[in-house]
């Protein structure tokens, strides 16, 4: 009795959850563009948005800063992420601090205080505006993946592999990096997907011309329903899943127990 | 009241179909101190576990003071466990832990108090009481794990390797401590160890289990010098163990040499198991010897020296207070009270 | 070897892009431009306590609350249900419950709002049994229900994660000690999952107090929270003092319930709770 109570009860929260997407995703296969009735099956929905031109400029827009942002923060995190581990004290308390500023802080005030720095750098808002706000909150998140893998490391390493006579740079590329490379790649992941995400800070932070697909979904949203926007959210949502699941299945075969959730 | 406080009649139990204890029959005396001893995997501590009332038997029947309580649920039980890695609550300090069961009671404060109290002095913890349980040692974590099992006055105290997480010398001094509380409170201890010594010292009774079987049931004493089968003998205690075979009663052929014994009853030419100890094997001068044997190594052990001798393709274990350098011919006697005659049992 | 210099780059890049904005807001927020230059004031502070606005900070404070509190209830069964024993798969459970945190949290705020409009699915099936259409969206419910639908696995999953790491004999030492399942939820099990409830109630309360995307679209234009009270100020009217304020405000509304609960989260590790 309980225990079909409890099935019951996750069968409905699970519901909850699902119920929307896959309501949504079933519409954008209507010919009608109201979601009251069911008017038969159709790929118009999919036809526009192919030809929207922006909702196309704005997936451009959206993968391109994504993959940029990600590349740029990856770098600057790792670089940076091996110069705090080396700090003193003091140093690394002052750099976790204020780098966790933009992970603590509401993204609404990030937006609006680096819109505010962009406008007073005269900066014109756009493309440049909207990658340097993204490696902006991306790179702490590298940071914070990194680093707990350069403390479990074994500090000797490094210096064994200059005593067996590697130079810095070799002893880099060959011992530390492979060491820390799955706090890199959760660093990188998470950053990708993050930028992918976002919307408040790019919101603010972009200007006429420039918009991701967060913000086109927003201004459309608030016209009203559009089937188009059906048809995006399919389509994402297949996409997401499938890369969940590639990820899923490369790190459960890596490593059998650890997750990339 | 009866003389058995605890009953397992034809427990079997299987796990996603391996069998893991298979057909258990055992009772437990009141005031006994009785020991599960086996390899781990034996079924042990599921043995340990159906008597707490963790785990249901697949078939058979548990009884306690002569009353089925097979379905029972732990928390109905006057039975009380020491977990193996003690399992106190981590969010609660040493004397809200002790006080747990005696609170669910509803027992008045000022009992409670003074019972915990009392325990703490049982197990010498007092001035412990406000203490978060992570900021205490391995062998004070016991403590308190024994003091919150033993407050709720048990008739029986299930013990799962309880001294498992220690290091060599605390354990020692546990062992004792323990003792020393089972018979102060004259409480049934059921001990669940892998560690022969443990269970030879501490000890009223000893059950000898492996695969799920119980090998044989006796007083350490008894264990010790007459173990049943070659199983028991080498699990407890080091052995020499080889094949022999009956002539007749009294007399036994092995390692290429006729000799007497105290075993009678066995078919003639029976194949059976003969079981020599180490310290049992006397070294003589090769000519005074019944086996003539060379050294092939010694190693000093602190109080003996355990020589490896080859005698007849077969090679001894024997311990001896004198030494003997590598090579040297010795003779070797085995007197016919230190052969021990055991039945073929297949061991896996 | 010091290699600490490596990280200066960062260092310049973090003064520029996170320590300056922060000091551009703490500028605008207590300046004001006069025919003379600039000069020091606490007027948009001042301003912030007009009865309007503190009517747009409490209401913000009680959606939030209320969806944490919907959150936690819904969200802490599912959590004990999915660590219960009883489910073998539940790694593909709660690989389902984190898929929807991957989708775009606009995405799954317009879902609700297909759902929920004058000739959505909801009013054709309460039309179907017969019923009138009711106004289902653009009230503050409409509000709650996208925050609770948006934040809930952020509920679930840390409360979930602390319940599959309580060790299992530390609940059979319970109920060797007399406790039924109720004490042993009572006194054992929910005393040691706070830790991950706590967790759950920032990573909900936090956003849900902040957002301006689920209030703008699914609750209209009349269920002003304070994310969307910044947002005008900044983006229409201009009034970068008052929005700067309010910015300042917002954050140490932020700041401090992290500090009140990560201090509440330490004091509990150490136990003596209850």
């Amino acid at each position: 009795m309980m225990r079909h109570l409890k099935r019951l009860y996750i069968g409905i929260v699970f519901f909850f959850l699902y119920a929307p997407i896959l309501i949504l995703m079933i519409f954008s296969f209507n010919k009608s563009r109201y979601m009251s009735k069911w008017d038969g099956f159709s790929l118009k929905w999919y036809a526009d948005l192919f030809s929207d031109r922006d909702i196309m400029s704005a997936l451009y827009y959206t993968l391109l800063i994504a993959v940029l942002s990600t590349i740029i923060a990856t770098v600057i995190g790792l670089i940076t992420a091996i110069g705090i581990h080396d700090m003193n004290k003091l140093g690394k308390g002052i750099m976790v601090n204020i780098s966790y500023l933009p992970i603590l802080n509401p993204d609404i005030v990030t937006g609006i205080s680096l819109m505010m720095l962009f406008v007073f750098m005269k900066l014109e808002l756009g493309f440049l505006t909207l990658l340097l706000a993204h490696i902006t909150f991306n790179v702490p998140y590298v940071i914070f993946s990194i680093l707990p893998k350069l403390r479990q490391m074994n500090k000797h390493l490094y210096e064994a592999a200059l005593d067996l006579g590697a130079t810095p740079f070799y002893a880099f590329r060959k011992v530390i990096l492979p060491e820390i490379m799955p706090g890199v790649v959760t660093g990188m992941i998470l950053a990708f997907t993050l930028s992918i995400d976002d919307f408040v800070i790019s919101y603010f932070t972009t200007g006429a011309g420039v918009s991701n697909l967060s913000i086109i979904i927003y201004s459309m949203a608030r016209v009203g329903i559009k089937p188009t926007i059906n048809a995006l959210s399919t389509l994402l949502f297949i996409s997401v899943l499938l890369l969940l699941l590639i990820v899923n299945k490369r790190t459960s075969n890596n490593n059998g127990k650890e997750k990339v959730i | 009241m009866s003389y058995e406080t605890i009953n397992l009649i034809d427990v079997s139990k299987t796990f996603d179909d391996t069998l893991v204890l298979d057909n258990i029959n055992l009772y437990i005396r009141r005031n006994e101190f009785l020991t599960l001893l086996g390899p781990s995997g034996c079924g042990k501590t599921t043995t340990l576990r159906i008597i707490g009332g963790f785990e249901e038997p697949t078939t058979g029947k548990v009884l306690f003071e002569g009353k089925d309580i097979t379905h029972v649920p732990p928390y109905k039980r006057k039975v009380n466990t020491v977990f193996q890695r003690y399992a106190l609550f981590p969010h609660m300090n040493v004397e809200e832990n002790i006080a747990f069961g005696l609170n669910i009671k509803k027992i008045s404060k000022n009992i409670i108090e003074e019972k915990v109290k009392n325990m703490l002095g049982l197990v010498n913890l007092r001035g412990f009481e406000k203490r978060t349980v992570d900021s205490l040692s391995g062998g004070q974590q016991q403590r308190v794990a024994i003091a919150r099992a033993l407050v709720n006055e048990p008739e029986v105290l299930l013990l799962d390797e309880p001294l498992g997480a220690l290091d060599l010398k605390l354990r020692k001094g546990m062992q004792i401590e323990l003792k020393n509380i089972q018979q102060k409170l004259g409480i049934t201890f059921v001990y669940v160890t892998h560690d022969q010594e443990e269970a030879l010292t501490m000890s009223d009774t000893i059950v000898v289990m492996n695969e799920g079987h119980i090998q044989q049931i006796g007083s350490p004493i008894d264990i010790y010098n007459e173990p049943k089968n070659a199983f028991v003998a080498d699990f407890i205690g080091e052995s020499n163990i080889v094949n022999g075979i009956m002539i007749e009663d009294y007399v036994v052929d092995f390692g290429g040499y006729i000799f007497r014994c105290l075993d009678s009853g066995f078919g003639e030419k029976e194949k059976v198991d003969v079981v020599v100890r180490p310290e049992d094997i006397k070294l003589v001068p090769p000519e005074q010897g019944m086996l003539k044997g060379r050294v092939l190594s010694v190693i000093f052990k602190g109080v003996h020296y355990e020589m490896m001798i080859e005698s007849n393709g077969i090679i001894w274990k024997v311990h001896s207070t004198l030494m003997e350098p590598v090579d040297t011919i010795v003779g070797i006697n085995i007197f016919p009270d230190d052969i021990h005659i055991m039945k073929k049992v297949m061991v896996s | 070897m010091k290699k600490s210099w490596v990280a200066y780059p960062y260092v310049v890049w973090m003064i520029m892009f996170i320590v300056v904005p922060l000091i551009l807001i703490i500028f605008y927020g207590t300046v004001r431009t006069t025919p003379q230059g600039m000069e020091f004031t606490l007027e948009h502070f001042k301003r912030f306590f007009e009865p309007l606005y503190i009517m747009v900070l409490v209401r913000s404070l009680y959606l939030a609350f209320i969806c944490t509190i919907v959150c936690l209830l819904l969200g802490y069964p599912v959590s004990m249900i999915l660590a219960s024993k009883e489910y073998r798969d539940k790694k593909i459970l709660i690989f389902l419950m984190v898929i929807p945190m991957w989708m775009n949290f606009l995405l799954r705020t317009y879902a609700w709002l297909t759902l929920l409009e004058k000739n959505g699915i909801i009013n054709t099936l309460i039309s179907f049994i017969g019923l009138p259409k009711m106004d289902l969206l653009y009230n503050q419910w409409a509000v709650v229900l996208g925050m609770v639908y948006n934040f809930l696995p952020f509920m679930v999953l840390p409360i979930y994660s602390v319940l599959i790491k309580i060790d299992k004999s530390i609940i059979e030492a319970a109920e060797d000690l007399g406790a039924n399942s109720r004490t042993v939820f009572r006194k054992v099990i929910f005393p040691l999952s706070l830790p991950g409830v706590v967790s759950g109630i920032t990573m909900v309360f936090m956003p849900a107090v902040t957002t301006f995307v689920i209030s703008r679209l699914l609750g209209g234009g009349q269920f002003l929270l304070i994310g969307n009270l910044i947002e005008e100020l900044f983006l229409k009217s201009g009034e970068w003092g008052f929005g700067s304020a309010l910015s300042i405000i917002m954050m140490i509304l932020i700041l401090f319930s992290m500090a009140i609960m990560s201090r509440y989260e330490k004091e509990n590790e150490g136990g003596g709770l209850l």
